[in-house]
């Protein structure tokens, strides 16, 4: 499942903070903390229905519930977990 | 048939019970407001505010998240007379208190009279500004009786809506209303706006483009609007296109990268058997236009009935109230491919097909009552396809910036034409943007100042005062220019480079709309200069381009 995590954090510090260098940590608040825009929370559920094949409904995708990578590794295994 | 504005003063159609706003939020069903509806909240609104003490001609500042209540909080303000403007919604990355102190400022500059605003943010905003602060539930809770209204003069202000500045220094333009229904005039009949068209918008309504084209047009001619908040919009962009589906949608704005934003971030399950072929009109607006958006977005979507024809160009601004120009509906806008050196180098237009020519897309021509000419440094026109100043003069125009006679003085060159700060062309008749005289960065549709975030980042610790510089970094997958912040420091060590990084972000998130795409911190003497010691933005600029990873 660390694959996942590390998946993740890939894509966003590569595709979205567009810093492969910067260390994300898994509590570090990506879009309040001004690393992303909240547009990208939009490619983001993109990237995640095409590398893992789970559909984020629009409610889950806001800000406050997909600020860290925790928090978007939780929603993402909740639907691998199934 | 086709609408036109009647009277002579901004009002509303009488009531019915056909829908005046359908407002959609992801999560909640859909909203429908008749115009029976929409009239009885804007005189309640109405009543509340005269019964407060609100006065013709007060100002009346909209501090609200974008909802029903802001909407009818506006036209309340409108119907007795008193000057509504809306200001710019909290985020949840914006930092509160920097949010309700831009606030006060405003309050103190402006002489306001009174901010509605939410339930939530009333409390706060009492303690700090030095007027009248009501929330939704005071508006909506006063037992009223009919106000009495007052009837402004065409001359007198309608309302305000924020062009760019600089920090601390809001620039309020002033619309009177006959400045306002004679754009609304001008531009319904360049678009030619009939009964059955439906505006579909995300637009805020503290955007020129949101508040004229995607609130004010609809709802004083009466027809549809459909409207969500840009926020929602933002992290679900198929909402749009589902409404557009769902309810008839025929034109819909958007800023230049609105078209990436959807071709890249739309899930295809999402917009599965949608139908946009009623379409009659996407108008590309207040961003420069690019060719390879429109391209991206017809190929994404075409499928669904998107064509080139439907793909609109406009030119607007506060100042004109909005619209300068619109490429007739129906036909794909034109363009040029022209010679990059000669644009460049002579300033000149030049056709060319040779690699590496720019894509040039027309905004069409000047609506009606709107000049346009292109002018060179000392004011005088230039002939078609010379790059230059964008001039304009029109019966839509702004009054004035409000209270701020230092900047009402030479707000018109003495020949009588407003200088936009745009360079462009015009040929045959249309006019093509090729750039900005000054530093602006327009990014994802806001207007940033270079100089605004160099400040911020010049009180972060760590990072040497003075020595910060910011820029536009063009970006073809996002169709708009990315915010990039070089900063000089002398530290050395990399996890603490890393937490200045850190910082630098941040603060900027919270203090600011926008979000810094590519942050570096450099060692002193990085930075150039130029002669006169002043930060050398271009030069830095073309030296981080060229080495960057």
């Amino acid at each position: 499942m660390d694959d996942v995590r590390e998946k993740l954090r890939t894509y966003i510090t590569h595709e979205l903070i567009r810093d492969p260098g910067y260390t994300l940590k898994d509590d570090e608040e990506i879009i309040t903390g001004g690393l992303i825009d909240s547009f990208a929370l939009a490619e983001l559920a993109v990237y995640i229905e095409g590398e893992f094949d789970v559909y984020i409904p629009d409610p889950d995708l806001t800000v406050a519930k997909m600020n860290t990578l925790n928090q978007i590794y939780d929603r993402v295994m909740r639907d691998l977990a199934l | 048939m086709r609408l036109l504005p009647t009277g002579e003063t901004l009002a509303l159609p009488a009531s019915d019970n056909s829908p005046a706003i359908i407002y959609l939020e992801t999560g909640q069903e859909p909203i429908t407001i008749t115009r029976a509806d929409l009239n009885r909240e804007v005189e309640r609104y109405g009543a509340v505010l005269a019964q407060s003490g609100i006065k013709p001609r007060d100002l009346v500042i909209i501090a609200h998240v974008q909802n029903l209540e802001s909407i009818y909080a506006f036209w309340g303000t409108l119907l007795i007379g008193a000057v509504p403007s809306m200001f710019p919604t909290l985020t949840e990355k914006l930092d509160r208190q920097k949010y309700m102190d831009s606030m006060a400022l405003l309050v103190k500059h402006s002489e306001a009279r009174a901010v509605l605003t939410t339930v939530d943010f009333a409390p706060e905003m009492r303690a700090i500004v030095g007027c009248d602060v009501f929330d939704s539930e005071q508006l909506s809770a006063y037992v009223t009786q009919p106000g009495v209204y007052h009837t402004p003069s065409p001359e007198e202000i309608a309302f305000l809506q924020h062009s760019s500045g600089t920090t601390g220094l809001q620039k309020g333009v002033a619309l009177s209303h006959r400045a306002v229904l004679n754009q609304l005039a001008s531009y319904s009949d360049a678009l030619g706006l009939a009964t059955d068209d439906v505006i579909v918008s995300w637009l805020p309504l503290y955007h020129d483009m949101g508040l004229i084209a995607g609130f004010l047009l609809p709802l004083v001619l009466g027809i549809p609007l459909v409207l969500m908040s840009p926020f929602d919009w933002v992290q679900h962009p198929a909402m749009l296109l589902k409404a557009i589906d769902t309810y008839g949608g025929t034109f819909c704005w958007l800023p230049n990268f609105a078209y990436n934003h959807c071709a890249r971030r739309i899930r295809k399950g999402d917009i599965e058997g949608l139908d946009l072929s009623h379409v009659r009109a996407y108008i590309n607006c207040s961003e420069p236009v690019r060719h390879s958006s429109h391209q991206l977005f017809l190929e994404r979507f075409e499928h669904l009935g998107v064509r080139a024809g439907q793909l609109a160009v406009s030119y607007a601004m506060a100042e004109n109230t909005f619209a300068v120009t619109q490429t007739p509906i129906g036909e794909p806008a034109n363009q040029h491919t022209v010679d990059r050196h000669m644009l460049e180098n002579e300033r000149r237009a030049v056709n060319s097909d040779a690699p590496g020519a720019l894509v040039q897309v027309s905004c069409g021509p000047a609506i009606a009552g709107v000049d346009v000419c292109a002018v060179d440094e000392q004011g005088q026109p230039l002939p078609e396809r010379h790059v230059g100043e964008i001039a304009i003069k029109s019966n839509c125009m702004l009054t004035g910036y409000y209270k701020r006679p230092d900047l009402n003085a030479h707000i018109f060159t003495e020949e009588g034409w407003y200088l936009t700060g745009d360079m462009g062309y015009i040929a045959n008749g249309e006019v093509y943007i090729v750039g900005r005289k000054k530093d602006l960065i327009i990014s994802g549709g806001k207007n940033v100042y270079p100089q605004d975030i160099e400040a911020i980042v010049n009180t972060i610790d760590g990072v040497h005062p003075g020595r910060t510089v910011v820029f536009g970094v063009p970006d073809e997958r996002e169709g708009t220019e990315l915010i990039a912040v070089i900063a000089e420091t002398s530290i050395t060590d990399k996890d603490e480079q890393q937490t200045i990084i850190r910082n630098i972000r941040r603060t900027i998130a919270e203090q600011t709309t926008i979000t810094a795409t590519y942050v570096s911190l450099v060692d002193r003497q990085w930075l150039l200069k130029t002669s006169s010691g002043k930060i050398a933005r271009a030069a830095i600029r073309d030296k981080w381009l060229a080495e960057r990873p």
